[in-house]
């Protein structure tokens, strides 16, 4: 990347004796970007956000933002706006105040200030709620004012720490979209830190999976959809079947795996080693194709498979199926399509040459 | 309606007890600083024939008759009960404790012409209109002399209310003294409490632990060994006085007992914990994100606190400053001990009233008095800050 507005470079961080939460950390976020961490928690993604906006130093390193070396930076001069988790609003201000504190503890004349904090309210759609008190809003309304005065100022880059952990589903998705939104209409740079993998595909630009304190992959939405890295990443990113097997033949990028189950797939391999070595096979369950009939009429390549249940959800119907001697794959197909097979039944299951990866057997089963 | 039944019937028996034990004996101790009940079952007669006097002049005949006649009735009867009224009289008017029991001695005897030449004839005191004055103020049943006297005023014959004799103006004195002293200690206690509170309530583990011990300690020892033990420190041949000797800072023994400074020190040594404490509960209250928030926001740790950090603990501050401040207004023991005759505070008067001059009417006004200014300070609190939680600002 040409001119990175935030640059990680080799950036640790350990605490006491234990292990790093973040080890050896290089990441590059562009201008205008908005850049998701997702991980699982403990991963050390909030840790990185932490650092970036001044509250944890690196235990090595260096944090670059616009080609300067915050380091020895205090919070308070690095000009980032962080919106906090449980929004960290001002009860003794009303909204308008809280929004145009960091105008007022940067010298902004009374008049400029008024019309700054007006149209950061107008842009999350809360004018005139300037004189109620946080305590008098809804969480949605809370956070939006929080969004509201972490942008007020302009800052070259917005910070977010799981901004909607605390809202219920349906505002969660319609404040994802509404952040979205300004990001794209506004044009500033975001890091925005979540768990949820749904969530981080919706907004982001690119999304950096963390886990263990290290990055997995870092890649956009449909990169990461489509061609996980490794077999953390396939799991975490979407719902995703990982069977695990052992690699009978590899040649180049196919290769054949004998599952623990019993049949032998063909997969592609993206991680993992040569023949007789473990692996994890992950096919995405609605790209697997199930019929109401035996193997052989599907064509070649189907496995053979036993309905174990089918779950009516609306829109889609899943199917838990079972495969071979005690294995288990999940196959979503969307309702109204033909008729739902019964439990049970004998079934034939396949997938487009392609959807099939493999990788090498990292992620400890439960 | 069944939930409000059952919590009151629960309660019941707190509500019992609080007003047996509480209520009832602090209401029946106040109730004497507005009545008068000494006098009238002397003096009945006496009090009906002035309920017609103007106050001007000596009264008529029929007074000097009724007099004789009560006197005459109460010495057959009740014996303390001329040495009660005349105590209550001598509060008003000074020389009616010899007085009244003296006339009674001498109007016994039977005598010749009329009652006004023979009680006059015993002391020329009855001549004058003051001395009937105070036996119709003191008539009863409610009387507004002791609240009058609480405030340095007193009423005359006439009912007309004016200033008390200078030298014995005092109580306006001690109660402007007593507030002072307690904002004083107020005030002390806030600007030693905060850091305290502050560091108390960032500190984690043990050493928070210790800190929290150290400021609860004092509650486990009595405030008399407190006090008693600050007299040992301070005196003139004390561990202090000998230690600025000795490292030659003073020449002399410094005076630290018997003074406004020993009164201030002692009581802020035992209030500091009511102070501490509701600041600690404030600032545990107090969401740690914020001052974060505000330093992402540019805010300079100082503006941190004077715009944020400051701002939430004020709830915990007047909770503090009212807990310390309503103390301090009724602190008796300690200025007794460690003070001088000026340091005196007005529960020291209401200890002197009740115990040592057994006069229970000003004791009581004084207490009236009191709780009022208590009252007037709650009342301007809630009024400036509002009864809300604290830390639910």
């Amino acid at each position: 990347m040409a001119d990175p507005l935030v640059r990680f470079e080799r950036v640790r961080k350990t605490y006491g004796t234990g292990a790093a939460a973040v080890q050896s950390l290089d990441l590059d976020i562009a201008r205008g970007e908005l850049m998701t961490l997702l991980g699982p928690s403990g991963s050390g993604k909030t840790t990185t956000l932490m650092m970036l906006a001044g509250f944890e130093l690196p235990s090595e390193g260096r944090i670059l933002l616009e080609g300067r070396d915050i380091a020895q930076t205090a919070p308070h001069r690095r000009g980032i706006g962080v919106v906090f988790q449980s929004y960290a609003l001002f009860p003794h201000m009303t909204v308008a105040e809280n929004v145009a504190f960091p105008l007022s503890v940067r010298g902004v004349g009374r008049s400029e200030r008024d019309s700054r904090v007006a149209k950061a309210l107008d842009m999350v759609r809360l004018g005139g709620f300037g004189d109620r008190r946080p305590a008098q809003l809804s969480g949605g309304q809370q956070q939006r004012v929080a969004l509201a005065r972490a942008m007020v100022f302009e800052p070259p880059i917005v910070l977010l720490d799981e901004p909607l952990g605390a809202l219920d589903k349906a505002l969660r998705e319609e404040m994802q979209l509404e952040i979205r939104h300004i990001h794209q209409r506004l044009g500033v740079t975001m890091m925005y830190v979540t768990h949820d993998q749904a969530e981080a595909l919706t907004l982001s630009d690119r999304i950096a999976v963390f886990e263990g304190g290290r990055i997995r992959q870092c890649a956009d939405p449909k990169a990461l959809y489509d061609r996980p890295a490794d077999a953390f990443v396939a799991g975490f990113v979407g719902e995703n079947n990982l069977l695990p097997g052992t690699i009978e033949a590899r040649d180049g990028e196919e290769c054949s795996i004998r599952l623990r189950c019993g049949p032998l797939v063909q997969a592609s391999a993206v991680d993992c080693g040569g023949r007789g070595e473990a692996c994890v096979v992950a096919i995405r369950p609605e790209r697997i194709a199930v019929a109401g009939v035996t193997a052989s009429d599907l064509g070649e390549g189907a496995l053979p498979a036993t309905v174990l249940e089918a779950i009516f959800l609306g829109d889609h119907v899943r199917l838990r199926l079972g495969v071979g001697d005690g294995g288990e794959i999940l196959a979503k197909r969307p309702a109204g399509v033909g008729s739902l097979p019964e439990p049970g039944g004998p079934a034939a299951i396949a997938w487009p040459e392609g959807a099939a990866f493999a990788f090498r057997d990292t992620t400890p089963r439960v | 309606m069944r939930r409000p039944f059952g919590a009151a019937v629960l309660t019941a028996p707190l509500l019992l007890f609080l007003l047996v034990t509480f209520v009832a004996p602090i209401g029946a101790f106040l109730w004497r600083g507005v009545t008068d009940d000494e006098v009238r079952p002397v003096l009945p007669r006496t009090v009906v024939a002035l309920a017609s006097w103007n106050g001007t002049g000596t009264p008529g005949e029929e007074a000097f008759a009724a007099l004789v006649e009560d006197l005459r009735a109460a010495r057959s009867g009740d014996r303390g009960a001329i040495p009660r009224a005349a105590a209550r009289l001598n509060a008003d008017r000074p020389g009616f404790r010899g007085l009244l029991p003296m006339t009674a001695r001498r109007v016994e005897a039977p005598f010749e012409g009329s009652a006004r030449a023979a009680v006059l004839a015993i002391s020329e005191e009855w001549a004058a209109p003051e001395t009937w004055g105070a036996i119709a103020r003191a008539g009863g049943p409610m009387s507004s002399f002791h609240v009058l006297a609480a405030l340095d005023l007193r009423q005359d014959a006439t009912g007309a209310i004016g200033q008390a004799p200078e030298d014995t103006r005092i109580f306006r004195a001690v109660l402007l003294r007593s507030l002072w002293i307690s904002l004083l200690v107020t005030a002390v206690c806030l600007a030693l409490g905060w850091p305290l509170a502050w560091l108390i309530a960032t500190a984690r583990g043990l050493p928070a632990t210790l800190l929290l011990a150290a400021v609860m300690l004092p509650f486990w020892i009595s405030l008399v060994v407190r006090t008693a033990a600050w007299m040992v420190l301070l005196q003139r041949e004390g561990i202090v006085n000998a230690a600025l000797q000795a490292s030659g800072i003073v020449d002399a023994p410094l005076p630290l007992l018997m003074n406004r400074f020993a009164v201030v020190l002692g009581m802020v040594h035992i209030l500091l914990p009511f102070m501490v404490l509701p600041l600690v509960a404030a600032f545990r209250g107090l969401d740690p994100r914020l001052p974060r928030a505000a330093a992402s926001l540019g805010a300079a740790p100082w503006r941190v606190f004077l715009r944020v950090t400051l701002p939430l603990s004020l709830p915990g501050v007047g909770a503090g400053c009212i807990l310390v401040f309503i103390q301090a207004l009724g602190f008796y023991v300690t200025p007794a001990l460690l003070g001088g005759p000026n340091d005196q505070m007005l529960a020291w008067f209401v200890g002197f009233y009740a115990t040592r001059s057994v006069n229970w009417g000003l004791a009581a006004a004084l207490s009236i008095m009191l709780l009022v200014a208590v009252g007037l300070c709650v009342a301007l609190y809630g009024r400036l800050a509002g009864f809300r939680r604290p830390g639910a600002a």
